[in-house]
């Protein structure tokens, strides 16, 4: 895979639903190999901002990587352009087999007669990433069976696959076990190397351990922008995550039990896809 | 792995027995009238492989496929009238309702090389033109069922209008030839059953190897997760497009072969209700399976001649109930009696262990929770 060096860039990305702008003239600039953390409260517009750049709503305007604009593109346009995603709740395929999953992932640039062709063996892309992935063993068990960790860690390999320059992760450790934290943060570093990625998270433990660089979205607007320890230090931050400044200056502490991601009974704003 | 060694070699024995009772047993023991029957249940078997195809693997609930059933039988029958009638002249229900013109849309169709064609593109080129307006409009689920309904009810109803043209009510009947060949010969039934059996098989054949290909596994994805597909890069639209044109044109060819076997094609044969019947046949069977729907919508179309036979009225009661207790008590239909009976348990909610079978060979597929 040759290495571009092409970065992501956002200006005045403005999404309204009915009047109501859930992201408010954004600015973001990401670069390639720089883990790009996307952190804000329940409704500050992250989710929003994915869905705008992959073109599931529509949205003002521009989002580039390298020359090409995203904006105003159909979402599999979009995808076969090198922007992946994965979405809040693990979305594989649960009735097909890792393999399969995988396999649909890296095909999209198949053409009709390729499709209607059997497998035969494993491709090599697909081998690479089962191992980045660490999921070999797994490859003919239906999807369905895997645990959380797993599906999540499928999800990655099919970006992977799929040949995304930018990756787009939408909350990919929530609900997971430390150990499968730390792993899947060890993963993202590694194929982030060469790529540019933006996460979406609630966990400000894994954030300060993987993040090179945070953006704090509050209600649809960049509230701050920097290091972990400059946004941490930023007192416009710990305000919208304490309701009032100048109290524990310790984001983690203040925000983990505020926004815990796990708590699957936290309202929802809507169905996700 | 073993289910994916036993699956093709369970698909070829089957497709074998097919064919031994088809070509060997059947013309053997069933007398003319018998084998019509059956050849009848066979056409209706091959708009079942192309639900399967849509509805089990691409869960498009298709409930208006009696139209390209229509299409394809109306073409044919079209021909069939017209070279009963001879070079230039018009069929006979023509000279007796209208005015003994042949209308211009009738001509092309004295040609069996034009009608040929037509069958075998003329739905499956509507089904495009459908399907990419439903589709690209994100239309599913319900939206879609309703539509395709519709669609069978405006058929039935345009076709109805059309006395002189379509024959109306009565619709086109009284065929005497097939392609040159006397229909009333014994000889020429049996070989148009032949006909009809290899056709079917020849679909079989055709879309076990798309449930392998790695189309068949997109299709799978497509229903389960379509969104998530369109953000790997693939417009799921065509993915769908191409499974219900298949199915048209599968309806469409059964259609065409339903004529000389039947002998006649009426409004009523390519309505909602019949439409309707395809769907429970396949729902029975086991629409996520290969043979499933086959056997299914023979065994329904079985059960109905003989029990409407015995006690006319009653069979619109007991094809509702069997397909309200299949979707209740067996939601894979009675392909999935194996499974069941093999776990020795009630079946649950399809759990993910089956599927691993699946996975390895989607043609031995056999449990799917039916969903509108
Ligand atoms: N399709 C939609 N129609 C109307 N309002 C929407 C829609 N999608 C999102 N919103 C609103 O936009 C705002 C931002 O939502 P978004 O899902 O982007 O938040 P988020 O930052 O991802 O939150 P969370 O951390 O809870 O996932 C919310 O107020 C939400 O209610
Ligand atoms: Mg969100």
């Amino acid at each position: 895979m040759a290495i571009r060096t092409d970065y992501l860039e956002v200006r005045g990305l403005t999404v309204s639903f009915d009047g109501f702008k859930a992201v408010d003239a954004v600015d973001l600039t990401v670069y390639q190999s720089d883990l790009r953390f996307l952190i804000g409260p329940n409704g500050a517009g992250k989710t929003t901002i994915i869905d705008a750049l992959t073109g599931l709503v529509g949205a003002t305007g521009s989002a580039k990587f390298g020359a090409t604009e995203l904006i105003g593109r159909k979402s599999h346009q979009i995808a076969r352009l090198g922007v992946g995603r994965s979405f809040q709740t693990a979305s594989v395929f649960t009735e097909l087999s890792v393999l399969q999953n995988l396999d649909i992932a890296a095909g999209a640039k198949r053409s009709p007669l390729a499709l209607l062709g059997v497998r035969r063996g494993i491709p090599d892309i697909v081998s690479k990433a089962l191992e980045t992935i660490s999921l070999t063993a797994e490859v003919n068990k239906p999807a369905g069976v895997l645990s959380h960790g797993q599906k999540q860690w499928l999800e990655i390999g099919m970006l992977l696959v799929q040949d995304s320059q930018v990756l787009l992760l939408d909350e990919p450790v929530a609900g997971m076990s430390a150990d499968e934290r730390e792993q899947t943060g060890q993963l993202l570093k590694q194929v982030g190397a060469d790529r540019t990625v933006i996460i979406v998270e609630h966990d400000m433990e894994f954030m300060r351990r993987f993040a090179d660089s945070v953006t704090v979205l509050h209600g649809g607007k960049v509230l701050s922008e920097g290091s972990v320890a400059q946004v941490q230090a930023d007192p416009r931050v710990q305000e919208v995550y304490l309701g009032r400044a100048n109290a524990t200056p310790d984001l983690a502490e203040a925000m983990e039990p505020a926004d815990n991601p796990a708590d699957e009974s936290a309202p929802s704003p809507r169905a996700k896809v | 792995m073993i289910g994916y060694l036993k699956g093709p070699g369970r698909v070829w024995v089957g497709l074998a027995l097919g064919a031994v009772v088809l070509f060997v047993l059947a013309p053997s023991v069933l007398s003319d009238f018998r084998l019509m029957l059956l050849g009848k249940y066979l056409c209706f078997a091959m708009v079942a492989v192309g639900i399967g195809l849509a509805w089990g693997r691409g869960g498009m609930l298709v409930l208006g496929q009696g139209v390209f059933f229509g299409l394809g039988a109306y073409l044919m029958a079209m021909h069939l009238k017209l070279s009963d009638a001879g070079p230039g002249k018009a069929p006979d229900f023509m000279l007796l309702y209208g005015s003994g013109v042949v209308p211009f849309w009738w001509e092309p169709f004295r040609s069996p090389v034009v009608t040929l064609v037509a069958i075998l593109l003329l739905p499956a080129a509507i089904a495009t033109v459908l399907g990419l307006a439903i589709f690209r409009r994100r239309v599913k689920g319900a939206y879609f069922a309703i539509l395709s309904q519709a669609l069978a009810a405006a058929f039935a109803i345009l076709l109805i209008g059309q006395q002189t043209t379509t024959g109306g009510t009565n619709g086109l009947n009284g065929f005497r030839g097939f392609l040159g060949y006397n229909l009333f010969d014994p000889v020429n039934k049996q070989l148009i059953f032949s006909i009809a059996a290899a056709v079917l098989l020849a679909m079989l054949l055709l879309t076990w190897h798309l449930y392998r290909s790695r189309y068949g596994e997109l299709l799978v994805a497509v229903r389960d997760q379509e969104e998530r597909v369109r953000f790997l890069g693939y417009n799921p639209a065509n993915i769908k497009l191409v499974a219900y044109a298949i199915a048209a044109a599968m309806a469409g060819v059964a259609g065409a072969l339903f004529v000389p076997i039947a002998g006649i094609i009426s409004p009523a044969d390519v309505g909602v209700v019949p439409s309707i019947a395809f769907i429970i046949g396949v729902a029975i069977g086991g629409r996520n399976t290969l043979l499933g729907p086959v056997l299914g919508t023979i065994l329904v179309a079985y059960a109905q001649t003989t029990l409407s036979e015995q006690f006319p009225g009653f069979w619109t009661y007991f094809q509702g109930a069997l397909l309200i207790l299949v979707i209740a008590f067996l939601p894979g239909g009675l392909a999935s009696l194996w499974t069941v009976v093999k776990r020795g348990r009630r079946p649950g909610p399809p759990s993910a262990a089956p599927m691993a079978a699946a996975a390895a060979d989607p043609a031995l597929a056999s449990e799917q929770k039916v969903s509108i």
